[in-house]
């Protein structure tokens, strides 16, 4: 039984326009039912106008379904959303979802949002309370840092970016002469800035540091020491010599078994138990050391996936011009063998800036833990939401640069083979 | 003169130099921790030892899969964590499978949208720390939910509240039996499977491998329950008026919103990476493997089971076994919101009252790492099954 002739070339002048509209028509009722709470379909049976905009939208989408229509607009539609039965459903499901939710969100982040005051009271309506966020911004930034030294946070931090900056620029040559700067001298630089005692500056005992720009130095120097470490532990794990093979092995196995947490409660209370007594190593340190080592065993083995996919031929041609050891991984082996794997680097690093929020295990708080300790300020109480939302934006954008960023270099880097 | 001499001629000794030094640092390196331990453990006057582990632990623990009570030994409490990490990994592992599985098929839908929507969906989960994606389901997701006594009721049968999600209880009459038959029926299953391979290896055969293993495993335990005297009955939450203010469902099973946060968490976190990996595993079969397997007359079906799926999982198994490996010791994270993993219970509250760093700390990094390890054989084993068989 046949209601209606199959869409084809020849009954499109009248099929088309008929299914847009009945397209349309569902779009239509489903976004003025989102946005304006008002049913179009109000005068049918509820449970028919529930369902209405499906059907009418599945029909639709059935009449437009012409193979080969020659008209150019509509093969892309129908390639893309709408290329048999199952798939235009899925994508008027979607496309409902979508319309849906979005009033709800908006609502809840700018309609019926607060903005303005400096206290709890000021939020009134139903959305979120963005004044929270206000408040507190300067100690999600900076922790409990006095606030009349911030500035030496944010010179710190403005000498980076400069300096970072400033090398895209220059030649070549000169490049290097940043890199080594950045490698050997900003980090004392950065840290006597930040923590003080000598030149005058107060000094700030790392307890105080916290919020964001935590974050981020741990995340630096973590980098800056388990990449050396990675790269030598993956060197020790193909190495010719059993002992440096088995004790590298060893080493990053242990690190890769265990989760991160028991790594900190490790260096939290296990660790003090190993030094002489009275001996006393600052939290932040030992921090930064379990963070470092951590890390390192999983960069090794990234690196270790590129020392492998290096074709033999390389370490024999190295050889064969009478490189030592040393010499040929340094000029030949690593530079190749990095350069495959700046994904799985990129990863590390990334899983490395993930993973800093863990550090409220010992009692230190970057952004998370300082959103933990606001949202239980009797003052504040219920802002959990807001909280969180912020903290994972902040994150999701730094994570997702640095994901793109790595993106690009893997393309720009590339090179024939 | 003499050094260069010894350098070149000497490749063995000039092997052993770097290894003994290597050596010797580390054993200087563990003898002066252990001493330097040993003296710290003496001035508090505790000796190395577990004895400790028979003692009472005399605290309580919100949640556990066998009895406990506080009168119960470190060692039980110890268990008891190990138990809770093991079910919140395998909730984990399930829910993250198959949502990894769902998101990386469409990925590569045909249709724009839904691959759109999968590759936000990815780009989102995956770029925000875990540990934040706990804390926004568990202190602000979580605690929007009703209180006990207008929660939201799925037909009256099971109640999703603040307090937690309040799920029927299965009681059941010889259940052994019915356990019995569920691995008779699997053992059935393998027998049937490598028949009909033997089938089709040999005479080139195509026998309904899927619907006689879902028959026989529906149908054999259904047997049991007809012949041999099994039954299930559920037990309903029911909502009970503890004060004029204060409700509580009794009766059932209280899920924690702890292991409903942890469990959504890492499984929503997990699926994004193992949907990459699927991705990338279907991808990687070339085209002309399924060119092929058309030009020798295979359908749709045999296509993506004989051909596509065996070649797919060969990419797919090794690095979603790193993703199982990450979900388990993710699960740690638990003790940020206090549920009580093996982190929160022993190296947390068992620490705290005995202050036995070291050996509680070993003992729940050796912990992690045999899971790490059992996971990675099983898996390695599965690999080996399923790589290819070269000639």
């Amino acid at each position: 039984m046949k209601l209606i002739a199959k869409p084809s070339k020849e009954n499109i002048k009248t099929y088309v326009p008929i299914g847009l509209s009945l397209v349309f028509l569902s779009f239509f009722d489903v976004f003025t039912n989102a946005f304006f709470n008002y049913n179009l379909m109000a005068f049918l049976p509820s449970q028919l106008s529930y369902f209405l905009p499906l059907l009418l939208g599945f029909f639709g989408f059935y009449l437009i379904r012409i193979e080969f229509s020659g008209v150019r607009s509509l093969d892309l539609l129908n390639k893309n959303i709408n290329s048999n039965n199952f798939n235009a459903f899925l994508t008027l499901l979607t496309v409902f979802i979508i319309i849906k939710s979005i009033p709800p969100l908006l609502n809840w982040f700018i309609f019926e949002a607060n903005f303005v005051g400096d206290s709890k009271d000021d939020c009134t309506g139903n959305g979120a309370c963005w004044v929270f966020i206000k408040v507190w911004f300067n100690r999600f930034m900076y922790g409990l840092y006095p606030d009349a030294e911030q500035w030496r946070i944010n010179t710190a931090f403005l000498i980076l970016f400069a300096v970072v900056g400033i090398s895209f620029f220059v030649k070549e040559k000169l490049k290097k002469y940043f890199i080594l700067f950045l490698i050997f001298v900003y980090p004392f630089l950065g840290i006597e800035l930040i923590s003080g005692g000598n030149f005058g500056l107060k000094y700030v005992e790392t307890a105080a540091w916290g919020g964001l720009s935590l974050t981020f130095i741990i995340s630096a120097f973590a980098i800056l020491f388990c990449f050396p470490i990675g790269v030598f532990l993956a060197l020790g794990r193909r190495s010719s010599l059993p002992a440096i093979r088995y004790i590298s092995i060893g080493f990053i196995e242990l690190w890769r078994g265990v989760p991160l947490i028991t790594v900190l409660f490790m260096s939290a209370v296990m660790f003090p138990m190993f030094l002489p007594d009275g001996t006393f190593i600052d939290k932040l340190i030992r921090v930064l050391i379990a963070i470092t080592l951590f890390e390192a065993a999983y960069m090794a083995e990234v690196v270790r996936g590129g020392l492998q996919a290096l074709p033999k031929g390389q370490y024999e041609a190295a050889r064969s011009l009478g490189m030592g050891y040393w010499k040929m991984n340094l000029l030949i082996i690593l530079p190749q063998a990095l350069k495959l794997v700046i994904p799985g680097i990129a990863n590390t690093l990334l899983a490395l800036v993930k993973d800093t929020p863990l550090i409220f295990v010992v009692g230190l708080m970057e952004l998370a833990g300082m959103i933990g300790l606001a949202k239980t300020n009797p003052k504040w109480l219920g802002m959990a939401m807001e909280g969180y939302v912020f903290a994972g934006l902040v994150f999701w954008i730094i994570c997702y640069a640095m994901s793109r960023y790595s993106q690009n270099l893997e393309k720009k880097l590339s090179t024939e083979r | 003169m003499i050094f260069k001499k010894f350098n070149i001629e000497n490749k063995k000794a000039r092997d052993l130099i770097p290894q003994a030094i290597t050596v010797l640092a580390l054993l200087s390196v563990i003898i002066y921790f252990a001493t330097n331990a040993q003296i710290n453990m003496g001035n508090r006057g505790i000796s190395f030892g577990f004895g400790f582990l028979n003692q009472e632990a005399s605290f309580d623990i919100t949640f556990s899969m066998i009895e406990y009570d506080g009168s119960r030994s470190y060692g039980r409490a110890f268990l008891v964590g190990l138990l809770n990490t093991i079910l919140v990994s395998a909730i984990g592992i399930f829910f993250a499978t198959i949502a990894g599985v769902i998101v990386g098929v469409s990925r590569l839908s045909d249709n724009y949208l839904i691959a759109k929507v999968a590759e936000w969906y990815v780009e989102i989960f995956r770029n925000i720390p875990l540990i934040l994606q706990i804390f926004f389901w568990y202190f602000a997701a979580l605690r929007a939910l009703p209180l006990p006594e207008n929660g939201i009721s799925f037909n009256d049968i099971s109640f999703l509240t603040i307090k937690g999600w309040y799920v029927p209880k299965f009681i059941w009459t010889n259940f052994n039996i019915f356990l019995l038959s569920v691995i008779a029926a699997f053992i059935a299953i393998y027998f049937v499977n490598s028949y009909a391979t033997k089938q089709r290896e040999q005479f080139g055969k195509q026998l309904p491998t899927t619907t006689m293993s879902l028959s026989t495993l529906i149908l054999v335990p259904l047997i049991t329950f007809l012949f041999f005297g099994v039954s299930l009955t559920f037990e309903y939450p029911v909502l009970k008026q503890l004060s004029p203010t204060v409700y509580t469902y009794e009766g059932g099973v209280s899920i924690i919103p702890e292991l409903i946060a942890l469990a959504l968490a890492l499984s929503m976190y997990t699926a994004t990476f193992i949907a990459e990996n699927v991705r990338a595993g279907i991808l990687g079969v070339s085209k002309g493997q399924k060119e092929a397997a058309a030009s020798i007359g295979l359908n749709k079906n045999q296509i993506l089971k004989l051909v596509v799926m065996p070649q797919a999982l060969r990419i797919i198994i090794p690095p979603t076994t790193n993703q199982y490996l990450n979900l388990t010791k993710n699960s740690s994270l638990a003790a940020a919101i206090a549920y009580p993993d093996i982190v929160l219970v022993f190296a947390g509250t068992a620490l705290m009252q005995t202050g036995r760093a070291i050996e509680i700390i070993s003992i729940t990094m050796l912990t992690y790492l045999t899971l790490s390890i059992s996971i990675s054989i099983f898996m390695n084993w599965y690999n080996k099954k399923m790589a290819i068989k070269e000639k």
